[in-house]
Parts: C-alpha cells; sequence; structure tokens
C-alpha cells in the first residue's frame, strides 16, 4: 500500500523559478542591499584604523608603548611623547560635558515639557541653527569676545570664590582649558537638546496619562516616568555630544593656547589632539614626525572607543541596578 | 525639423572658421611649497604667463609639503622658507638619481611685535634680552636687560607673555635659527627647526593668530613676518644687529642683511640671521626654489629654465611693491651660473 505524498500529482518545481520568485517579491534583495551597506561602513572604519596603524610604524618602532605616558614634544630633536595632548583632550571634553549636559537636559526638559508648543518651536529650531554653525566661527567669537568676557569677569570671580583649590591657581593668559571648555559646551549643548527633546516627546502619552491618572503632579510625572522611559536617549545625546567634544579641532586650537603642558590648573593653556595634528601636519618633514602626528590620530580614534565603552558600561550597571 | 536658418549658418561657420587656427599648446608646471613668498609668486605666475606662454600652479601647503611633494616627484618644484638639510638633499638624491638645486628668490624678515600697556614708542631690543625673554628667563617688561635698551622708556612690572607660532613654519626657523646663533644656551636647549619646543609661551596659528592673540593679551611679546606686520599696521620693535646699532627692518636693512653674506656657498643654503653689516636687520632670511637638477621634458625644462631667468632679473622689479626685499646682484649672479645647469 502506497503511503507516499498526499499530492501526487503536484509536479516538480525546479529551484530557479523559486529563487526568481522571491527575487521579485524585495526580502532578499533588501536584505543584501542593506547588508552590503553596513558592511561597507564597517569596512571603511577597519581601513581607516588599518592605514593609521601602517604609517604610524616608524613611531611605534621609535617609542613603542611609551608614546602614551612620554610628555616630550620636540620635533627638532625628534622626541615625541602623547600625554600632554591626551591630558587635553580629556580635560577640554570633561569640562564641556560638566556644562553641557545639566544645561542640555535641563532645555530639553524644559522645551518638551513644559513650555508652550509655539515657544518651544520657536525655541528648539534657533538651538539647532546653533549646530549649523561652522566651527571656526566658534573659535573667533571665543577669541574675540569669550576670552575677554572671561579674563575681564568670569576668572576673578572663580579665584576669589574657589581659588583654594588647585584648579584655579596660577596665571590666566585668555587662551586655556577653561576657554576651551567653555566653547565646546557651546558647540555640544545644541545635540544635546535637539535629541534629547525629540526622545522625550516620544515617551508614549498613555504613560504619561497613566501617571495622571494616578494622582501624580504634572512635574512628578515628568521626573519620575518621562525622563526615566526617555533616559537611554538622553545617553545617546550625550555619547554624541561627547564625540563632538574629543574631536572638535578649530574652535578648539584658536582658544586653548597651543602649549603641551600637563597641569592640574583650568586656568593653565594646553593642547589636545585634534589641535595638534590641524597645526603641525602639514609642515611637518621626516617619517618620524609625521608617523607620531598620525599615531596621536589613532590614539584619539582609541580614545574616544574606549570612553564610549566605559560610559556604556556605567549605563548598563546603573541601569540594571534600577530594574 | 527646419533647415538650416541664416543665423546658424553663420554661428557654424564662424565655429569652423575658428577651428581653422591651432591654439599653441601652452606648457604647465605645478609648484608646492612655502607660504610666505606665496603672494609674490602669484603676482610672477601671471605675469609670467604671457612673457614664456607657461602656465604654473603653485599650492602654498608650507615649506614641508613642498620640500615632501618635489622628492615625491608629484610637482614640478617646490618652494621652502628654510634651506634643505644634509639628510633632505641625500634623500631626494637617493630617490631621483640627480640633485636638487635651490634658488633664492627673495627675502623677508621676522619683528618683534608687542602689546605693552603704556608704552606706544618703539622699544629696542638686545639679542640677550630676545633670548632671555623667549628662554623664560626674563619675565617682566621692566626687567635691566630691556630698561638698559630703552632709556627714557617707562616700562611697566607687567608679566612678559611670550606668543609663539603654534603651526609649523618658516618664520619660526628664522626666528629660532637667529635665537640659536645669539645664544648657546637657546642653541643647546632648543635648536632650530620650523617646529620647536618652546620653553616658554602660548601658541597662535598663523601669522594672524599670533597678532590676535597680542592683540588680546597685555604685555604679550611674539614675532610675525614683516610684510604681515606692516600691512596690518602692527607696532614693531628695532634689533640689535652684529655691529651694535637698533635697526629697524625695512627693505634697505633687510637687503643689506642678504648683501653681507661674504662667500655665497655654491648650493645658496645660507643662513643670513644675525648678519654683519652696520644697515642689516639681523633676523632676515631668503626663501628658495627647489627646482631638479634634471627634467626630462623639454617643454617644462626651457619653461623652468625661462622663468628663474626672469625671475632674478625682471620679476625682481615687482617684489617692493609686494614689501619683499630684492635678492642683491651678486646672488642674481651666482644664481644665472647655476640655472644654466639645469639639463
Amino acid at each position: 500500500m502506497a503511503t507516499t505524498s498526499y499530492a501526487p500529482n503536484v509536479p516538480h518545481r525546479p529551484v530557479v523559478s523559486s529563487l526568481y520568485k522571491r527575487l521579485r517579491g524585495g526580502d532578499e534583495i533588501a536584505y543584501l542591499a542593506t547588508l552590503i551597506c553596513a558592511v561597507t561602513i564597517l569596512l571603511i572604519v577597519a581601513l581607516l584604523v588599518v592605514e593609521l596603524w601602517s604609517n604610524s610604524r616608524p613611531t611605534i618602532h621609535a617609542f613603542g608603548w611609551h608614546f602614551l605616558v612620554s610628555s616630550t614634544w620636540d620635533p627638532n630633536s625628534g622626541k615625541f611623547g602623547a600625554l600632554p595632548f591626551i591630558y587635553g583632550t580629556c580635560v577640554t571634553a570633561a569640562l564641556a560635558l560638566f556644562i553641557a549636559v545639566p544645561l542640555g537636559v535641563a532645555s530639553s526638559i524644559f522645551l518638551a515639557e513644559m513650555a508652550p508648543p509655539g515657544l518651544s518651536n520657536l525655541l528648539t529650531f534657533l538651538i539647532e541653527l546653533l549646530a549649523a554653525v561652522p566651527s571656526v566661527i566658534y573659535g573667533l567669537l571665543g577669541i574675540f569676545i569669550l576670552v575677554p568676557l572671561i579674563r575681564d569677569y568670569l576668572v576673578p570671580a572663580l579665584t576669589k570664590v574657589f581659588g583654594f583649590l588647585p584648579l584655579f591657581q596660577g596665571d590666566f593668559y585668555g587662551v586655556s582649558f577653561l576657554s576651551a571648555g567653555l566653547v565646546l559646551s557651546v558647540m555640544v549643548v545644541p545635540f544635546i537638546v535637539s535629541v534629547s527633546r525629540e526622545v522625550l516627546l516620544a515617551v508614549p502619552v498613555e504613560q504619561r496619562e497613566a501617571a495622571l491618572a494616578l494622582g501624580a503632579t504634572k512635574w512628578e510625572t515628568t521626573w519620575q516616568i518621562v525622563i526615566p522611559n526617555a533616559s537611554t536617549g538622553i545617553i545617546g545625546s550625550i555619547f554624541l555630544a561627547l564625540a563632538r567634544a574629543l574631536g572638535e579641532t578649530m574652535a578648539v586650537t584658536m582658544v586653548i593656547g597651543n602649549t603641551p603642558k600637563i597641569t592640574a590648573s583650568l586656568l593653565s593653556p594646553g593642547y589636545s589632539i585634534a589641535a595638534v595634528i590641524a597645526n603641525e601636519f602639514a609642515e611637518a618633514s621626516g617619517s618620524l614626525y609625521v608617523s607620531s602626528l598620525i599615531f596621536l590620530g589613532l590614539v584619539l580614534f582609541g580614545l574616544t572607543i574606549v570612553i564610549n565603552a566605559l560610559a556604556r558600561i556605567m549605563v548598563l550597571t546603573t541601569a540594571g541596578r534600577r530594574g | 525639423m527646419r533647415g538650416l536658418t541664416p543665423r546658424t549658418a553663420a554661428v557654424a561657420a564662424l565655429f569652423l572658421f575658428a577651428a581653422e587656427f591651432p591654439v599653441a599648446a601652452q606648457t604647465s608646471l605645478t609648484g608646492a611649497g612655502a607660504t610666505f613668498p606665496a603672494p609674490i609668486y602669484q603676482k610672477w605666475f601671471s605675469d609670467y604667463q604671457s612673457v614664456g606662454n607657461v602656465q604654473i600652479n603653485y599650492q602654498p601647503n608650507g615649506s614641508g609639503g613642498g620640500i615632501k611633494a618635489v622628492t615625491e616627484g608629484t610637482v614640478d618644484f617646490g618652494a621652502s622658507d628654510m634651506p634643505l638639510t644634509d639628510d633632505q638633499l641625500k634623500a631626494f638624491k637617493d630617490k631621483h638619481g640627480f640633485r636638487v638645486l635651490l634658488f633664492p628668490t627673495v627675502i623677508g624678515a621676522d619683528v618683534p611685535t608687542y602689546n605693552v600697556p603704556g608704552v606706544t614708542q618703539e622699544l629696542n631690543f638686545t639679542p640677550e634680552a630676545l633670548a632671555g625673554i623667549f628662554l623664560g628667563h626674563i619675565s617682566t617688561w621692566n626687567d635691566p636687560a630691556i630698561a638698559k635698551a630703552n632709556p627714557g622708556v617707562k616700562l611697566p612690572g607687567d608679566k612678559i607673555i611670550v606668543v609663539h607660532r603654534s603651526d609649523g613654519s618658516g618664520t619660526t626657523f628664522c626666528w629660532t635659527d637667529y635665537l640659536s646663533k645669539v645664544s648657546p644656551e637657546w642653541k643647546s636647549k632648543v635648536g632650530k627647526n620650523t617646529s620647536v619646543d618652546w620653553p616658554t609661551g602660548i601658541g597662535g596659528k598663523g601669522n594672524d593668530g599670533v597678532a590676535g592673540l597680542i592683540k588680546q593679551e597685555k604685555g604679550a611679546l611674539g614675532y610675525v613676518e614683516l610684510i604681515y606686520a606692516v600691512k596690518n599696521h602692527l607696532p614693531y620693535g628695532k634689533v640689535k644687529n652684529a655691529a651694535g646699532g637698533f635697526v629697524k627692518a625695512d627693505l634697505q636693512s633687510v637687503s643689506a642683511a642678504a648683501a653681507s653674506v661674504k662667500t655665497m656657498p655654491a648650493d645658496f643654503r645660507v643662513s643670513i640671521t644675525d648678519a654683519a653689516g652696520p644697515g642689516a636687520y639681523p633676523i632676515s632670511t631668503f626663501t628658495w626654489l627647489l627646482v631638479p637638477e634634471k627634467i626630462s621634458d623639454d617643454g617644462k625644462r626651457k619653461a623652468m629654465a625661462g622663468f628663474l631667468k626672469w625671475a632674478i632679473t625682471t620679476g625682481q622689479g615687482s617684489v617692493e611693491g609686494l614689501d619683499y626685499a630684492k635678492l642683491p646682484q651678486q646672488v642674481v649672479s651666482q644664481e644665472q651660473q647655476q640655472i644654466a645647469q639645469i639639463k
């Protein structure tokens, strides 16, 4: 007795026509096309790292990892060290975030939750315009407007109140870590505000209504329901701001003083990785000099990855604890 | 489609007519290098285009870039504010098998510019004062080393804020070359280069960065190119030269520095800082064109040699209009012999 197929008369379909049918449907093509795009981006990044690494070889060969902890930068005698630049990059980015994060998050809460819609849209538009201003303009504004203001008003006040801290000791010449940090904070605030505001607005209205229905005030709803709901997006905007602050070149080089020095004082001039590459790469001659600058670029790349990874780990652990 | 209208026919005939005349092929040369002489080079290249029927394109991306480019062979000639070192000459010779020739074209100078509260007169600077300030030993304006050279000027007790270049530049090379000659301590501690490890001071990007910082900071002192100071009406001081007199930088004193070279070396690699001679300005420098000894393309070789001959003779007539100093006659004669070496 035959117990084979239920439909013995169904013809056997060749593989080719079914593949054709799937392709025509679009799913496979869409998958392939988007996969190729994603892989291309990763390939470009990988190629970037490979190029940076291979062009840094003379420096790695000459100094090894000692390059990362050495403080001398002497093109004339051929001694190079990255520490002052790493320090400057981290200090200015930290100062920028220290100012921009509270300012930006508070602004975005106001714009998303509290301001009337018309005012909110107008202010958001103006703040987002800030992000479109070229960084050289920020540098010029910094050196011609911000630096005199800081020198004449802010620093005397800071030294009077906080002068006992090593952060605010020493002579102030206008160009300094403080000036660079302030200019950077103005540059990264628009990123925090626009992304955080979008994320806050995207919190489902059911959540808000549920909180209000349980008797929460407007502020309690905002603080206890909306913000925690949007927190991953807000953290994401802070990462974006951090990335910009770490890599910003022209505005920083105009107001930081371009002096490779490591001091605790924010009032002292300093240097950052992006600034030294912008300043010295065009005229650098000699393979050790050029490869040291390229290695600094690789260091900045690695620094960005490390800081981002640490920040994400920190966020994940605190988010896990909050449950 | 309509038939050929009279207007269309006329235009077509005009095109055919024009096509009968062959356009003479124009040689083109590319160069890259120093930013300091870029204005005069651009003027020369545009003036010479009609004279020699050659189009010359120049990229002012810095002396280092120019040296790199001409050594790599990506440009036909380079330009540099500093004479090539033995290593750089050897690198070129190793790569190409023949030498690169240096041709001085114009002369420039660095001047000390400052912003001292209460002082409107021109200040005099001795070499010891300049070296001491830039080494960090002299920290206030009323220091005896400065006051001694400026009797009758009320110098305040403000701190001196040293401003230097943050980007590599021939201007820095000229300044540090001068300090290395007048201060053994500077020579051993810092040395001369387009970019050095400055003992003190803050850095500005470009002449404009330095000038901007000096304008902002009371008590600041820095160095800029003479042309930049003149064009922007910056106050700058006199410097004491080797003969003992305080000389202000201008076209005559800078040319005098170049003329003081007793024997110009055959390869024109000479530093004229701290020049002898009563009227010589001590912080002056040549700037050079870097031309390969052998140029295989006939048209390019003729064009290059023709341009060089023109630049060091007729071209010198337009340099003073742009505030560059002219080449002294004996240098011109020696260069004409070197032009003949381009094969």
